[in-house]
C-alpha cells in the first residue's frame, strides 16, 4: 500500500548508500544490492547525481515492489528513500 | 507463491567498445530489477568475453559519423585513428565515471548473469573455452532458444 506524503524528518532512516558520481546502471544495482542487506520495513536512503536516477528509481521500486517513499534535491544531489517491503 | 521472475535474454553479436556496453547495462540492470538475464555471445561478440580482448575493445572511427570531431570521415582509415578514437571514448567514459567493461563483466557474474559463449561461430573464429573470462557456459542456437523463449524481452544487439 502506497503511505501518504511524509516529510523526510518523519522518516527513520536504517541505512544511506552514497551512490554520488556514479552513473547507469550502478546506482540500481548498488541499491538492489544494499536493499537485501535490510530487514523487511527498514528504510535506505540512496543518494545520487546522476539525473537519470530519478526515473530508474520509480522504475525499479515499481518492478521489484519495494516502496519509493520520498525523493528530495538538494544542489545536484539526489536523496531516495526506499522502505524494503519483502 | 512468489510469482514467476520476469527474464531479458539478449544477444551480443558485435565487438567494438560502444557496442559491448548495451547488453552488459540491460543484463545488470536487470539482475537489479530482481529479473533473470542471459546473453547469448555470438560472432565478435565473443570477444567481450574474450579474456585477451575485453579489456582492450576499440571504437571504430570510420563510417561512424556519429564520432563527434570535425574531420572528415574517410580520414577514420588512417592508422593509429582507432587507436585515437578508443583513447577519447574511453577518456570520455571516465570523465562521465561509467563503469568499465570488466567492471560491468563482474557485476555480471555477481549477479549471476547466464553468459553464453556461441560455440559455432568459436569455431570459425578459432576460440577456445579457456581464452574466455570464468563462468561463460558454452552453446549453441538450440541453448539460446530455450531460454529466450520463456524472456518478456529479447534483443539482438
Amino acid at each position: 500500500m502506497k503511505g501518504g506524503i511524509k516529510l523526510a524528518e518523519d522518516i527513520k532512516v536504517d541505512s544511506t548508500l552514497d551512490c554520488k558520481g556514479l552513473v547507469c546502471p550502478e546506482p540500481i544495482v548498488k541499491t538492489n544490492m544494499a536493499i537485501k542487506k535490510l530487514q523487511v520495513g527498514q528504510v535506505l536512503v540512496m543518494e545520487s547525481t546522476d539525473a537519470g536516477a530519478t526515473s530508474d528509481m520509480h522504475s525499479w521500486a515499481k518492478r521489484t515492489g519495494h516502496q519509493l517513499l520520498k525523493e528530495e534535491a538538494s544542489g545536484n544531489v539526489l536523496k531516495f528513500y526506499v522502505k524494503k517491503m519483502k | 507463491m512468489t510469482e514467476k521472475p520476469k527474464r531479458i535474454a539478449l544477444i551480443a553479436s558485435k565487438g567494438t567498445l560502444d557496442m559491448a556496453y548495451p547488453p552488459l547495462i540491460l543484463a545488470t540492470a536487470a539482475i537489479a530489477m530482481d529479473m533473470e538475464a542471459g546473453i547469448f555471445f555470438t560472432f565478435y561478440g565473443l570477444d567481450i568475453i574474450n579474456k585477451h580482448k575485453y579489456n582492450s575493445l576499440k571504437v571504430p572511427p570510420l563510417g561512424n559519423p556519429a564520432m563527434p570531431v570535425p574531420m572528415p570521415n574517410i580520414l577514420g582509415a588512417l592508422p593509429g585513428m582507432t587507436a585515437m578514437a578508443t583513447m577519447m571514448m574511453k577518456s570520455w567514459m571516465s570523465k562521465a565515471n561509467v563503469a568499465s567493461i570488466p567492471k560491468l563483466l563482474d557485476m555480471a557474474r555477481e549477479g549471476g548473469v547466464r553468459m553464453i559463449g556461441c560455440q559455432m561461430t568459436m569455431d570459425v573464429m578459432g576460440v577456445k573455452k579457456e581464452d574466455l573470462i570464468d563462468g561463460v557456459e558454452i552453446g549453441g542456437a538450440a541453448t539460446y532458444l530455450d531460454y529466450a523463449v520463456d524472456a518478456n524481452i529479447s534483443l539482438f544487439i
